[in-house]
Parts: C-alpha cells; sequence; structure tokens
C-alpha cells in the first residue's frame, strides 16, 4: 500500500452511463475519497455491487469488484471479507437492491457484523426499468405500477438497521460532498458493518426526492447535538423525526466485529500443496 | 462372500434409535467387522417409525438386502414395517412390559425375545439406557463379545464422564445375562472378530473430510435434509485448519457467500440438496461466466418440491446438467462410493480451480446416511494432491496485462483458461460480473467479443476432455453380453447384484460412471454389448437418456422411484426380468 494514493486512481477508464446530474456521480466520488483517505489503494480493496443503475458502480471505479445478481451483493461482500480479512471490503447498490429484493440479506448481514462497509445508494425510485416504485417510494408517489401510489409505508432502513442489531448507522446526501465523504470514511472507519443510507436523487424518473427537495429539508444531526452513541437518541431520530436528516445516527464503540467474535483472522487463499498437516487425525476419528 | 447378519433397531423418533444402531456398528467395526448401514426415517423430530439398520459380515459389505436376522423393536410398528424382511427363525428382542408392547404379536415363525428392557436399565442406574440393555441382548443372541460394545459405549460417552461409561456397560451386561439365563433357545449365529482396524463414516462426513483434505477453507450453507451432516462434519473441524463455516439465511445467501470466498481466493464450497439447489440456480450462471471455481455439493433426495425429503432419488441430473438461463459450462461429479466421496470432493476442487467454472459434486440420501468401514489407508492424505491452476503473483502479472495496462482475468487463450489474481496482488485489481465482458472484465456488447469469451468458456470444457481421465469404474466379466450401466451411489448394490448374477451362472460386464459431464465415452462398450440395462434411481431415465443420445441405441432401464434405495437381492432379480423382456421382445 503506498502512501500517495489519489481517490483518483480509483477511477476505472470506462465512463459512466448514468444521466447527466444523477444522484450516483457524487455517491461514488465520496466513497473513492473515503477509500483514499483511510490509506486503501485498488489492489487491496474489493468492490460489490448489485444490480441496477447503482449496481454499474463496480465498473466505472478500479479495484478489485464483483458486479453479482440482483439483491445479493452483502453475501458475497460477507465471504470476500471472511475470506480475506487483510482486504477492504466495500459494498454498493440501491434501495431495490437492499430493501426489496435482498431485505433478507440486509437484516442477517447487519446481525452478523462483518466489517465491511454497506453503501445504498436511495433514489426512492427503479431507476434502471425506467420509473416504478421503490421500496422506499412515499405513499402517495405516483409511477408507471402505482398510479396511485403504492399506498404502503415506505422502508425505514434505519429502523431495520437498528431493530437488527446494527453498530453502525447514518445517512448522507451525494450533493453534500464533504459530508458525504466524512460519512462515509467514519463507515470505512468503524470496527464492524458501517452502514450509510445515500440519499442520491433521480433526476430522470423522480420529480419529488430532488435535489432541492433535501437541500430544503436535510438537517444535519451534527448540528443538532446529536449524540450518536446514545441509542436511546437514535431511536428518537429514527422513529420520530419529521425531517430528512443527515449524520452518523448511532455508532456503537463496543462493537466487535465478525472475525474477532468468531476468531477468523487468516488469509484464506494460502493453502498448501497437498493435504494439510495433521489431515490425517480426521481419519482417526472413525475408528 | 461369508455370511452376513442384518440387524436393526427401530422405533419412534425420539427414542434414540439412531445412537443406539451406531454404537452398535461402531462395535462391529472395532471387532474388525465390515459394516453397512442405513436408516428408515421420517421428516419429523418425535413420534412415527424410524430404523437403524446395520448389515455385517468379515467381508466388504456394500448394499442392503433384505433380509432382517435380528430385530430390536421398541414399539409395535418396527415389526409391522419389518415383516417382509423377517424370515422364518429372525429374532425379536421387545420389552413386553412396555405398555405399547404389551400385546404385540410376535409371528409364529420367528422366535421373540421378551426382556424387561427398561426395568434392567433402572438397576443399572437409568431408564434412559434401555437401548442399551437391548444392545447386550443383542450381543447374547449373536454371540458377539460385549467387550466390543465396552469400547463403542466408551466412545459415545467419554465426555459424560466414566461413571456413565460404567452405567451403561452394566446395562449391556444385565441385557446379555437376562437372554443367558431366561432363554435356552440356540441361536444360530457367531460374529466373529478379526484383528482389522476399521473406520466408519458416511458419505457427507466423507465428503467434509475430502473438502478439508483439499484445502477448503470455507463453506457458507443453510440446513437442509440430508446435506445438513456435510455442515455440521466441517463446524468445528474445518476451524482447526484455518477454516470457517457460516450458517447463512438462505440457500441464495450461502452459495453467494462461497462465491465471494472464492473470489477472494478461498478455496470455498457450498452443500444442499434439491430446493436448495433450485435458489443457487440463481447465481449459478453468475459463477460460470465470472470463471469463479466453486464446489456445489448436491446431496439429492426425493422430489419434486417438498417431495419425500427423507427419501432417495437421483432425480436432479438434468437439473445440474442445464440448470440455469443462457448456456453455462460446468462439470458434475456423482461420486460412486462412500469412499470416492472423499476423492471426488478432493478432484471436485482440483477440477474447479483448474478450470475456473463451478463444479457440482453430487451425493444422495443413500449415501449419505449411509456409515460403511473402510481401512485407513483408504483415506491416505499423502495421496492428496492440491492443483489450484493458472493463478499469477506479483511478478508473472505482467505478462497478462492489456495493451492499456489493465489485467486480464478472462484472457483468450487456446485453451480457453485465463490467468487468475488473488485480491491484494500488486496491478491484479480487475472486475468479475455476471455481464458479458471483454478480456478485463470490462461490460461489453460487442459481437466479436461475446462469440470469443463465449467460445473460450466452452474451450475450457474441451481442454479438460482432453486433459483429464474422466473413465468409469468397471467391474464384473469384461468379455460378457450384458452390459450394466449405472451412475452414482448404485454402484455397491450392483456390484453385490453381480456376485448374486454369477453365482447363478450369469455373467454381467458394470461400468459405473463417476462422471456426468464431461462423461466417458461409452460407445465402443455399448456396441460390444447384447444388452445394455441403465440403471439409476429417477423415474424418468435421466442418464439413460444422455447414454442413448450419446451412442444412439435405445437402450434397457432400471428405474426405481420409490423412495428405496436399491437392494442387491431385488436388483439382481430385477436385472433378470429386464433381460428376459428384451428376449422375449
Amino acid at each position: 500500500m503506498s502512501s500517495d494514493i489519489r481517490f483518483t486512481d480509483f477511477k476505472s477508464d470506462k465512463q459512466p452511463t448514468w444521466c447527466p446530474g444523477c444522484g450516483d456521480f457524487g455517491t461514488m466520488n465520496g466513497m473513492m475519497k473515503a477509500l483514499a483517505e483511510t490509506g486503501n489503494d485498488p489492489d487491496n480493496t474489493f468492490v460489490v455491487a448489485g444490480i441496477g443503475c447503482s449496481g454499474k458502480i463496480g465498473t466505472y471505479m478500479h479495484s478489485y469488484a464483483l458486479h453479482g445478481v440482483h439483491g445479493r451483493a452483502l453475501p458475497v461482500g460477507t465471504g470476500v471479507k471472511m475470506a480475506r480479512p487483510d482486504i477492504e471490503v466495500m459494498v454498493a447498490g440501491g434501495d431495490g437492491d437492499g430493501y426489496s429484493i435482498g431485505a433478507g440479506h440486509f437484516v442477517h448481514a447487519v446481525r452478523r457484523n462483518v466489517d465491511m462497509t454497506y453503501v445504498v445508494m436511495d433514489n426512492r425510485i427503479y431507476g434502471l426499468t425506467k420509473g416504478q416504485a421503490s421500496p422506499t417510494s412515499r405513499e402517495d408517489f405516483e409511477t408507471s405500477t402505482t398510479p396511485d401510489g403504492p399506498k404502503q409505508p415506505p422502508v425505514n432502513p434505519h429502523a431495520l438497521a437498528l431493530a437488527s442489531g446494527a453498530t453502525f448507522i447514518a445517512q448522507s446526501f451525494s450533493s453534500d460532498a464533504l459530508r458525504h465523504q466524512e460519512i462515509i470514511q467514519k463507515a470505512v472507519e468503524h470496527d464492524g458493518f458501517g452502514f450509510v443510507n445515500v440519499y442520491s436523487p433521480c433526476v430522470t424518473f423522480n420529480d419529488v426526492d430532488t435535489y432541492d427537495y433535501f437541500r430544503d429539508s436535510l438537517v444535519d444531526l451534527k448540528e443538532e447535538d446529536h449524540d450518536p452513541t446514545d441509542k436511546e437518541a437514535a431511536k428518537d431520530v429514527i422513529l420520530n423525526s419529521e425531517q430528512e436528516y443527515q449524520g452518523v445516527i448511532y455508532q456503537d464503540e463496543e462493537s466487535m466485529p465478525y472475525h474477532e467474535q468468531h476468531g477468523v483472522d487468516e488469509d484464506m487463499s494460502v493453502i498448501p500443496d497437498g493435504a494439510p498437516e495433521s489431515a490425517t487425525d480426521l481419519v482417526r476419528e472413525f475408528y | 462372500m461369508a455370511a452376513d447378519f442384518n440387524w436393526a433397531v427401530g422405533g419412534e423418533a425420539g427414542d434414540g434409535i439412531d445412537s443406539t444402531g451406531k454404537i452398535f456398528a461402531q462395535a462391529l467395526s472395532r471387532a474388525g467387522r465390515h459394516v453397512f448401514t442405513s436408516k428408515d426415517f421420517a421428516s419429523r423430530i418425535r413420534g412415527g417409525y424410524t430404523a437403524y439398520k446395520v448389515r455385517t459380515s468379515v467381508d466388504k459389505v456394500q448394499s442392503v438386502v433384505d433380509r432382517l436376522d435380528v430385530l430390536i423393536a421398541l414399539t409395535p410398528r418396527t415389526i409391522e414395517e419389518n415383516l417382509e424382511e423377517l424370515h422364518e427363525g429372525s429374532v425379536i428382542i421387545y420389552d413386553g412390559e412396555r405398555t405399547t408392547m404389551q400385546d404385540v404379536e410376535i409371528p409364529d415363525e420367528m422366535v421373540g425375545i421378551d426382556v424387561p428392557l427398561k426395568r434392567l436399565a433402572e438397576e443399572a442406574g437409568g431408564a434412559i439406557m434401555r437401548n442399551v440393555v437391548a444392545l447386550g441382548a443383542a450381543c447374547e443372541v449373536a454371540e458377539f463379545p460385549i467387550e466390543n460394545l465396552d469400547s463403542a459405549l466408551e466412545k459415545r460417552f467419554a465426555d459424560k464422564g466414566q461413571k456413565l461409561v460404567d452405567n451403561n456397560k452394566e446395562a449391556a451386561r444385565a441385557g446379555r445375562s437376562y437372554v443367558g439365563e431366561e432363554f435356552d433357545h440356540e441361536f444360530d449365529y457367531d460374529l466373529e472378530t478379526t484383528d482389522e482396524d476399521y473406520v466408519l463414516l458416511n458419505g457427507d462426513e466423507a465428503i467434509g473430510m475430502g473438502a478439508i483434505a483439499a484445502g477448503c477453507r470455507f463453506y457458507a450453507g443453510y440446513p437442509i435434509t440430508p446435506a445438513t451432516d456435510v455442515m455440521t462434519y466441517l463446524t468445528g473441524r474445518i476451524e482447526r485448519y484455518g477454516g470457517h463455516v457460516v450458517q447463512a439465511e438462505d440457500e441464495l445467501s450461502a452459495i453467494n457467500m462461497a462465491l465471494g470466498a472464492a473470489r477472494g481466493g478461498a478455496r470455498s464450497m457450498t452443500a444442499t440438496s434439491g430446493p436448495g439447489i433450485d435458489l443457487m440456480t440463481e447465481t449459478f450462471g453468475l459463477i460460470a461466466t465470472s470463471e469463479t471455481p466453486l464446489v456445489i455439493c448436491n446431496v439429492m433426495r426425493s422430489g419434486p418440491s417438498t417431495g419425500m425429503p427423507t427419501k432417495q432419488e437421483q432425480g436432479d441430473l438434468n437439473h445440474m446438467l442445464y440448470g440455469g438461463h443462457g448456456e453455462v459450462p460446468r462439470f458434475v461429479l456423482a461420486p460412486t462410493t462412500i469412499d470416492e466421496c472423499f476423492w471426488k470432493t478432493v478432484e471436485a476442487f482440483n477440477l474447479a480451480e483448474k478450470y475456473q467454472l463451478p463444479v457440482y459434486l453430487t451425493a444422495d440420501l443413500s449415501m449419505a446416511v449411509t456409515e460403511q468401514t473402510f481401512s485407513p489407508d483408504t483415506f491416505d492424505m499423502d495421496e492428496v494432491e492440491v492443483d489450484r491452476g493458472n493463478v499469477v503473483d506479483e511478478t508473472a502479472i505482467d505478462d497478462h496485462m492489456s495493451e492499456s495496462g489493465g489485467f486480464q482475468p478472462h484472457e483468450i487463450t487456446d485453451d480457453g483458461i485465463s490467468p487468475r489474481a488473488f485480491p491484494g496482488t500488486a496491478d491484479g485489481a480487475h472486475m468479475s460480473t455476471g455481464l458479458e465482458h471483454d478480456e478485463q472484465g470490462r461490460r461489453t456488447e460487442d459481437t466479436e467479443m461475446r462469440v470469443a469469451q463465449v467460445d473460450k468458456r466452452n474451450r475450457k470444457v474441451e481442454t479438460a476432455r482432453e486433459r483429464e481421465d474422466w473413465s468409469p469404474r468397471e467391474f464384473g466379466d469384461a468379455g460378457a453380453d450384458t452390459l450394466v450401466i449405472s451412475w452414482g451411489s448404485n454402484e455397491g448394490a450392483i456390484a453385490e447384484a453381480v456376485e448374486i448374477l454369477d453365482d447363478e451362472g450369469r455373467d454381467v460386464r458394470v461400468l459405473s460412471v463417476p462422471y456426468v459431464f464431461p462423461r466417458p465415452d461409452l460407445s465402443e462398450d455399448i456396441e460390444a454389448a447384447e444388452n445394455v440395462v441403465v440403471v439409476e434411481c429417477n423415474e424418468r431415465g435421466q442418464f439413460a437418456d444422455l447414454v442413448e443420445h450419446d451412442v444412439l441405441r435405445r437402450v434397457d432401464r432400471v428405474n426405481k422411484y420409490n423412495g428405496v434405495r436399491f437392494k442387491a437381492d431385488e436388483l439382481a432379480a430385477e436385472i433378470k426380468a429386464t433381460l428376459a423382456e428384451g428376449a422375449e421382445a
């Protein structure tokens, strides 16, 4: 790992095909800067991406990466990190990937507290399939598949994370570049599962949850004297806030990541040329 | 073959049937006798009917037969369920003082041995040992030295303290003495012992041990009968070799975790059964197209859907060969015996890494839950070879760069095999994706590159066909007119069926095929035979279809799909009947 890593080293030579103005540009820039700032380089970083507009991020970044099937990015990241505790793992996906098709994995990844970062690029819409309701769409949000709105409450990802025993819960806004990078960086540095939901507006299909909407409504928890180590205060923000907010909502300073809990600390890519020493003990057990 | 002895203990789920049977099997194995066990069980925790059966001989035993010599029956239903296998002179050990057994009727031609199992157990220290009292009684009936049972009891209860071990030994002796004193019947059995050393293990355990021997470090799975034993075997053991087991939230997650670990450079594996294979199929194409080495173990059970979850079937062959959308290269290995479960697991890991693709390693319920004795040399760890294929390090990576300086994990090569770089390798950073991609792994829809990548992936299969040995296992009479072909776990039953047919003067040649894809070319063998019979545990004859497709000739089929594995004597009769039908037609 060299000390002169710049965030542009994490850029691939592929030009993003995201719509001009898409929130994902800012989300990705913050991720790359956070990785560079925390001393990582592309050869020791593994990015896992799901499916959807957000899923393309692995293509536009330069690192070891896997662009998987829809909704399963977290299990892939979990496997990479368990096999390679020495590698920095960052998982990215959209609100559909994480809270709809992959919601089951989200709950269990939170519970496991594997030491990796999970960035959800939340635009409250299915963009790549041209505008259907997502699990975070508002109840009255009209789309081609929900002409009168979904008429269901949106998923509250922070509440889901808190209820599942999360050790780091944060919210950022892709357009507030410095704060976004700062929050992602805290998630990377967190000992355990660093979860950041990022408001990453879709400029083509969502005319409600726009840049202007977030700019006007967003409250920064840092300026509200919020103590992220206070779980009750976090609960209050997550369940009762009537405004959009950004910042680190909750961080458990005692967090014990999976690899410490389970003693998984070896680089599993290194194995001998034959059976491991003392493998014959296994045969003897069957006497 | 020396005389065999067939024994069973049966009762309700929750009666401790499994551990009782295992103790007896262990005692026989430690006495230098060969053992082959089987289980009748249902998908329930308590009640119903469950049995553990043991076939033993001083010679190798590799199948179950339709005969039962001694039965420990804890419930009346145990007797009803086994009436067809019981014969004149069979001994039934039961506790006539048990409420449900008071009115039990022992068929006239059989010998009922009424032993107060519970009462004797209580006298020895606790009613819970009633099954051990029954084991002692069985030792007396079979003239089997009780010291061998002691050794098995010590192994079973060692971690529970000497007092408990001693109580169990006393309970066994109480059962033995009771039979010796109360019954003057002359039993025909004499279970002689030998000085041979054997190990006793089932197919799932052999797969688990093979995985560790092959350097597997990561296992993710979701509990499912009959594959769970692979996971329970690895748990607590793989850690000793630097590995880890994760119980995932579902099979979708399990296979994606295993995929992640494989991308990290670990030898990685998951195991499941039919319903889990259905879910894992979602990710199968990604594994193949991202050229990730992964071993997927499918321990088959009766389907479709939930089917008969605790019953035998080889019904997933077509799914493993063709499952998943698009055209996906894969290998399918089907070990034919329990010891081969070990060796084929080692081979599966080598093939997966050499050819960078998913390998199905398939066993089935009958092999998974069956224990068999082997000489410990069968699993000679010095014979295990690990071939990781074309892995490049920092120095070699320079030879595999694109003109623009990017590493090429999907480099177009003559043999189809590209270089692989583990995360952490300098200058090796690259993308793996389920999208069609160029040599660097970047998305492409370029028509020429699409064709080049599809052809490259398929070329790996052709390379493997040429470089590896895909031979079937052969036994019986090489010059016989009748050729029996099978895949997977039927080999033991066929081997014994062939001996039965041989005794009747009928010569048979057998090809037992452990490789479904790529598979051996059997056309010359089939051309040379007058009668060809393909034996398999499914209704459609999925392997027979493949054989017919390969050689463009009709074959006879013996199919069984009632949920019960083939038995040697039954199979010999089936093969004869099929040949007779053929002759009439």
